[in-house]
């Protein structure tokens, strides 16, 4: 299928809220879907014939930030962040990117994780995939079963790969600059 | 040591406790298997057939701290790792050594600025011996830096109150055009 067509299908089947937005001249098209919606619409594009997409390539998340102010006006993005999942299937050999546009901090809270419903349980290898983005740009996968930190120390504050993230000066004694 | 000279047969070998325990320990270090990063591979290629560290004694790298004196801290140290580090330093038995191999363990090394996670040197955590700088260094140098923790076992004192003398580095440096050879005229 092209991308067109799965694109038609995503919202033949699950109607134009839930399918955000979509871009289908990127070299890698991609497919907005809205929070709450993307482990339906992930486990329905895995388990229909028409998609079969069995293989999630990649799973990460994307800060879109720029904390820098001189900067901020040729930035060109609202602050959020963007989980991005690439699926392949082997089957019918046609691909498709997703993607699940959050915002920052859930509530304007800084401190307070956005959500997003774990996928977790349609591609296994989404786990381990989800524990990254949770270690390194502090996304919570609701549902996950083991939502630790797979890169960093247990015990590291902050999430490294946030624009805004501020080195630690120190970290068990050991100074950091 | 006039008094005692010719006064054995042949084939006895006459030499100071200090030295010939000294000449034993500086044969025979026994490198940890250490390797963190890309600069392992440099430190295996050092103790593969080209570079051959077995010439100095220092090939039997040995996967356990206990049987080991010296660590060869081949590569980036994250804070994650640190403590690690720290503790297979404390499990090898004395006189022990510690080489910072590469430019991540002399101060962090491509990772100074952007690396949150990277301890910048490994002297933050156990003191060092030698530093070998590169990115990686060349063979050579660690070879170089294998020698001069020898040279640091050799000016070993056994007597509790002599005062033990760090050498001088005996590299020469090759900044003259070394003069050429006449063998090849005849
Ligand atoms: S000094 Fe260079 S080669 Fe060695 S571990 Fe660091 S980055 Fe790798």
């Amino acid at each position: 299928m092209t991308a067109e067509e799965i694109l038609n299908l995503l919202v033949e089947q699950f109607g134009k809220e839930r399918i955000a937005g979509a871009n289908l001249e990127a070299i890698d098209p991609w497919v907005e879907v809205s929070p709450d919606a993307i482990a339906d619409v992930a486990r329905f594009l895995k388990t229909d014939e028409r998609t079969q997409f069995d293989h999630l390539n990649n799973l990460c998340g994307v800060d879109y930030c720029e904390p820098d102010e001189k900067k901020q006006k040729k930035f060109g993005h609202e602050p959020h962040i963007e989980v991005v999942y690439h699926l392949t299937s082997y089957n019918l050999k046609h691909k498709i990117t997703v993607k699940v546009v959050l915002a920052r901090w859930k509530d304007g809270q800084v401190g307070s994780l956005p959500e997003v419903p774990t996928v977790s349980g349609v591609w296994k290898i989404a786990d381990w995939h989800e524990r990254e983005a949770f270690d390194l740009v502090g996304i919570n996968f609701v549902g996950h079963p083991n939502l630790v930190r797979i890169l960093c120390a247990e015990d590291w504050v902050g999430h490294p790969l946030r624009k805004d993230y501020e080195f630690p000066l120190e970290y068990h004694g050991i100074r950091g600059k | 040591m006039t008094w005692i000279e010719g006064r054995f047969e042949e084939n006895v070998v006459l030499s100071t406790l200090e030295q010939a325990m000294n000449w034993a320990k500086e044969s025979s270090v026994w490198p940890m298997t250490f390797g963190l990063a890309c600069c392992a591979i440099e430190m295996m290629a050092t103790g593969a057939s080209r570079y051959d560290l077995d010439r100095f004694g220092a090939g039997a790298f040995r996967a356990s701290p206990r049987q080991a004196d010296l660590m060869i801290v081949a590569g980036t140290v994250t804070f994650k790792m640190a403590s690690r580090v720290r503790r297979l330093y404390e499990q090898m038995p004395d006189p022990k050594y510690v080489i910072a191999m590469g430019a991540c363990t002399v101060g962090g090394g491509p990772y100074f600025k952007h690396g949150y996670h990277v301890v910048k040197g490994v002297d933050l955590v156990v003191p060092v011996d030698v530093y070998v700088p590169g990115c990686p260094p060349r063979p050579e140098a660690l070879l170089e830096g294998i020698m001069r923790i020898q040279d640091k076992i050799r000016a070993r004192k056994l007597g509790r109150s002599a005062r033990e003398v760090t050498p001088v580095p005996h590299h020469q440096g090759m900044a003259a055009v070394p003069a050429i050879s006449h063998t090849l005229e005849v």
